[in-house]
């Protein structure tokens, strides 16, 4: 007989609450009328993820001492509840920017059953505590978002970014998988603390395989030179998806970035605090260099969030304490503004009933003041303007990039930084400078759409976005205990 | 009370913008928002004991313990004059801007209510990090205020104007993580001095942007031509002097190695900006553009007061960036109203003005006498102080002075004749009319301010510093 582990169903409780909320949608598919199939499925979807969250709450509090539970393959400490509510917190936002979305009615119930199971398998990951955990929750929410991306059959640009992503999402996992067999070949060990503990430094196998690892979880970040699909199935899926991309796939991503190389190549640090570096500095210069020239709103901001993305990567690169708390800190403004300024674009986009450019975004900060005014404040947080959580993410990264030594990378931030404010208020000149003489617009008919819920859910990451400046401590407190369970220093 | 001076107009912002008032009382609010801030500040004024000096009215609050950042804010005596700059002059703009009927006004008001909070918190943030916020939080309305308030060529002077401050502000951000880290706390008054050249170039490439420094002036004219005059005149009358005062409270005494090091090519810049400003507004063709370059002049003089650090140059440089900014300040305003009476600023087509509009020529007489440096009148006590605290560092940068104050006078009269004297112009009609009492009442306050100091300079340059010792006060870094 198969010796059966403990399961700690406490620890599994956020991961389940979306299971069962994926299930219960996918039953509103079948069950439910078609006039209330969409509102129960989202009411669900929304539910699960609102336990999720509350879990997540309840699993910090609870494991000041974190630990591994179901036969150590999955984490249970507060790093993963702070990322499983940071997950739940962008799913719960993006259920409601979404609910609009789809005015025809198919596939409502499976697309809301499909978010939820991609926040499941997100949850999973972030505690994910060995290689074959790291790699089966990757897929789990990677599949799910494949088939989010082209959900609407009979948008084009959904079902190109659906194969892209597939095909190269697809390539990013072969990858992290022939990483992880050769860093079990170099060390015979799938738990991180195992592989740590095996201590084949200098081991060329287990070289390769680090590399390859980092290669597969930086597909996932979307960090350049990784980040090929990253612009084209931003684009291409729908809006609220790629919400949900940008922000909770990227938390997950860099979370277990930190996880798996600190806990599981302390030795190799020397290596991969270089590696992670370039790629961070490699994101900085592609993003916002690319940015630059793009006219289409969503693509500006998929290039904008590889950048992004190099900026948290100077964190992770630190091997610190302060860079994981410089990590952990940046992700709660940052999701809150992708998600926010992707959902002004899907209610823009919604008005319009055509792709949202920086033309077509012209004297929107008027006619729509209080979206308007979100949007700019989501922009002037990714430029890390005061005021915002932003400039304390990016202060924070600076200051650990600093303590690592590395002044030179500073340097790079701050100038990455300069460059990106030309795209960045460059929509707001878009949103508030033209006169309404200069406009050009045939909004298709009447007044926009009545979106309550997608209005609260913009407000949401707006009082998280300036929020987060002001609540400094108390969300560093958080930060630092979530990190205070990596074993630093060991 | 510092932390009221701060919070009051943001307040009044947020009520500004939030809720549903009609154009008049959204203007009326904001304006009794800027008068309540004026009478704080009287308040500071009476209530500051200048014969203690030092640090007063300091409000600490941590923000986050692990890097040791802390809400930091209090005034010394040198600040409570340039909140007071501050105060006055934001209550005109926001008085001639309600006047003059800005579109949009309950943004615009709220926008001008939130630079007036952030100028008064850079001047009262005593710590590195709160510093910067507010001296960035400044760029984010001033940036809306010329972008949708300015006239045709807005769109490319906010972005000049904007990436030119941000690439000097975002060095500083470096130098301020480098420093701040380095010291173990972002503390100004806690901070220790260091000897870094490479952090103090930080601090001064955004300093020398905001002043602007010769030759980083690239921003200028285009944002002072294309901004609404109000703005104009904050820009120059206030927004400058963060510059300067950043100059004062961290370059100098901060660094006082590199300060030192680098006197030479400072003050050489300095000069330079001087003199090719006056040069440059001797020739502008319009109104504004003589403000403009001889805000870039005057910048120079008192960056040079700065960094000479001598008692005299120090009293000289406080009371100059107070004069400059209220003189710079009334002189936009009413190249605004010549502006909305000939509908153009260029001085070939205007002229004749003062044939029966008494009050407009005396009000820009008194203002361009008082701007030219005319014995017995403030500015020519503050320029006195600068030269001769200069003149002890080298007699050749006092010269450079001395010559630019002769080119003031030259430009200051040209334009005066330009305006109101000469034959009537081409865009002067004979309805345009004499100053309204509500300009009057803008420009009247400021002129009277202005006389005020002329009358008494000590008021300043004896209530700055601590037992009136500037090189002292500095070296001791105000503690």
């Amino acid at each position: 007989m198969i010796p059966k582990p403990h399961v700690d169903w406490f620890a599994l409780a956020p991961v389940d609450s979306l299971l069962v909320a994926a299930g219960v949608a996918l039953l509103c598919a079948v069950l439910v009328p078609r006039s209330w199939r969409k509102g129960v499925a989202a009411g669900v979807c929304g539910l699960g993820y609102a336990a999720a969250f509350g879990f997540g709450v309840a699993l910090y509090v609870k494991s000041a001492d974190g630990h591994g539970v179901v036969a150590d393959a999955f984490n249970r400490d507060r790093l993963t509840a702070l990322a499983t509510m940071i997950v739940a917190g962008t799913g719960l936002l993006v259920t409601g920017v979404a609910y609009r979305e789809r005015a025809r009615e198919d596939h409502a119930a499976e697309y809301y059953a499909l978010l939820a199971a991609s926040g499941a398998g997100m949850a999973f990951f972030v505690g994910a505590n060995n290689l074959m955990t790291l790699f089966l929750a990757l897929e789990w929410f990677s599949i799910s978002l494949y088939i989010l991306c082209a959900i609407d059959r009979d948008r084009l640009g959904g079902l190109e970014a659906a194969l892209k992503y597939l095909v190269i999402g697809g390539f990013g996992s072969a990858v992290l998988l022939f990483g992880s067999a050769l860093v079990y070949g170099a060390t015979g060990k799938l738990d991180f603390p195992g592989i740590a503990a095996a201590g084949a430094q200098d081991n060329a196998l287990l070289v390769f395989g680090l590399a390859m690892l980092i290669a597969g979880l930086a597909f996932k970040a979307s960090a350049a030179p990784f980040h090929m699909w990253t612009p084209d199935v931003y684009e291409g899926a729908p809006t609220p998806v790629t919400a949900f991309m940008a922000a909770a796939t990227k938390t997950a991503a860099l979370v277990v970035t930190l996880r798996v190389l600190v806990t599981a190549f302390p030795a190799n640090a020397h290596l991969w605090t270089v590696a992670i570096a370039v790629i961070a500095v490699c994101s900085l210069v592609v993003g916002n260099l690319a940015a630059l020239v793009q006219r289409g709103v969503k693509r500006m901001l998929a290039y904008s969030s590889i950048s992004q993305a190099g900026f948290m990567l100077i964190g992770v690169s630190a091997n610190s304490p302060l860079g994981g708390r410089a990590l952990l800190y940046y992700l709660i403004p940052y999701t809150a503004m992708s998600v926010g300024a992707f959902a002004v674009v899907a209610a823009r986009e919604r008005e319009l009933g055509v792709p949202v450019t920086f033309e077509n975004m012209a004297g929107f900060g008027w006619e729509r003041p209080l979206l308007g005014i979100s949007m700019w404040a989501f922009l002037l947080g990714f430029a890390g303007f005061p005021l915002t959580g932003g400039f304390v993410g990016k202060f924070y990264v600076f200051a650990a990039a600093y303590e690592h030594g590395w002044t030179w990378l500073v340097i790079v931030g701050v100038l990455a930084t300069l460059v990106s404010l030309y795209y960045y208020l460059g929509l707001v000149r878009a949103m508030f400078m033209r006169r309404t003489e200069d406009l050009q617009l045939a909004p298709i008919g009447g007044s926009p759409p009545r979106e309550t819920l997608l209005q609260t859910a913009v407000v949401t990451c707006l009082v998280v976005t300036v929020g987060s400046f002001f609540a400094v401590q108390p969300l560093i407190d958080l930060c630092k205990h979530a990190v205070n369970s990596l074993p630093w220093g060991v | 009370m510092t932390t009221l001076l701060i919070c009051l107009p943001l307040a009044a912002a947020l009520i500004v913008w939030v809720l549903p008032l009609n154009p008049v009382s959204a203007g009326a609010l904001a304006l009794l928002a800027a008068l309540a801030e004026v009478g704080i500040w009287i308040q500071l004024l009476v209530r500051y004991d200048f014969a203690q000096g030092g640090l007063q009215f300091s409000d600490q609050h941590t923000w986050f313990s692990d890097l040791n950042v802390s809400y930091h804010v209090g005034v010394y005596g040198f600040s409570v004059w340039l909140i007071g700059l501050t105060v006055v002059v934001m209550a005109a703009t926001i008085t001639y801007g309600f006047w003059a009927g800005r579109e949009r006004i309950r943004a615009y008001m709220g926008l001008m209510l939130f630079l007036m909070g952030a100028i008064v918190g850079v001047f009262a943030a005593q710590d590195l990090l709160l510093f910067y916020a507010f001296f960035e939080a400044m760029l984010i309305p001033l940036y809306v205020l010329v972008g949708v308030w300015g006239g045709p060529g807005r769109m490319g002077a906010t972005l000049k104007f904007v990436l030119y401050t941000m690439a000097g502000s975002l060095l500083m951000l470096a130098s301020i993580v480098v420093y701040g880290l380095s010291e173990h706390t972002f503390d100004l008054v806690q901070i220790g001095q260091s000897s870094s050249q490479w952090i103090f170039l930080g601090f001064v490439a955004a300093f020398a942007i905001k002043a602007p420094l010769f030759p980083l002036h690239g921003w200028l004219p285009d944002a002072y031509r294309e901004s609404s005059p109000e703005v104009a005149a904050v820009l120059s009358g206030v927004v400058s002097k963060a510059a300067a005062y950043g100059f004062l409270r961290i370059a100098v005494t901060k660094f006082p190695g590199p300060a030192h090091d680098f006197r030479a090519p400072i003050l050489a810049l300095a000069a330079i900006g001087l003199i090719y400003g006056s040069l440059l507004a001797f020739r502008a063709p319009d109104l504004r553009g003589v403000i403009a370059y001889s805000s870039l002049a005057q910048m120079g003089l008192i960056i040079m007061g700065v960094f000479a650090v001598n008692d005299l140059s120090l009293d000289g440089s406080v009371l100059q960036m107070v004069n400059h900014g209220l003189v710079s300040a009334t002189l936009f305003l009413l190249a605004g109203m010549v502006e909305r009476r000939a509908l153009t600023g260029e001085l070939g087509r205007l002229g004749g003005m003062a044939r029966g509009r008494p009050a407009l020529a005396t009000m820009l007489l008194t203002t361009g006498v008082i701007a030219l440096a005319v014995p017995l009148s403030s500015a020519f006590a503050g320029e006195f102080l600068i030269l001769a605290g200069v003149f002890q560092r080298g007699w050749g940068w006092a010269v450079a002075g001395a010559v630019a104050i002769v080119l003031a006078a030259m430009y200051v009269l040209r334009v005066v004749s330009a305006v109101l004297h000469r034959e009537v112009g081409s865009a002067v009609s004979d309805s345009a009319l004499d100053l309204r009492p509500a300009e009057l009442g803008v420009t009247v306050p400021m002129i009277a301010c202005l006389l005020a100091l002329s009358i008494w300079p000590a008021a300043i340059t004896q209530h700055s510093f601590r037992g009136d010792h500037g090189a002292a006060d500095v070296a001791g870094q105000f503690k």
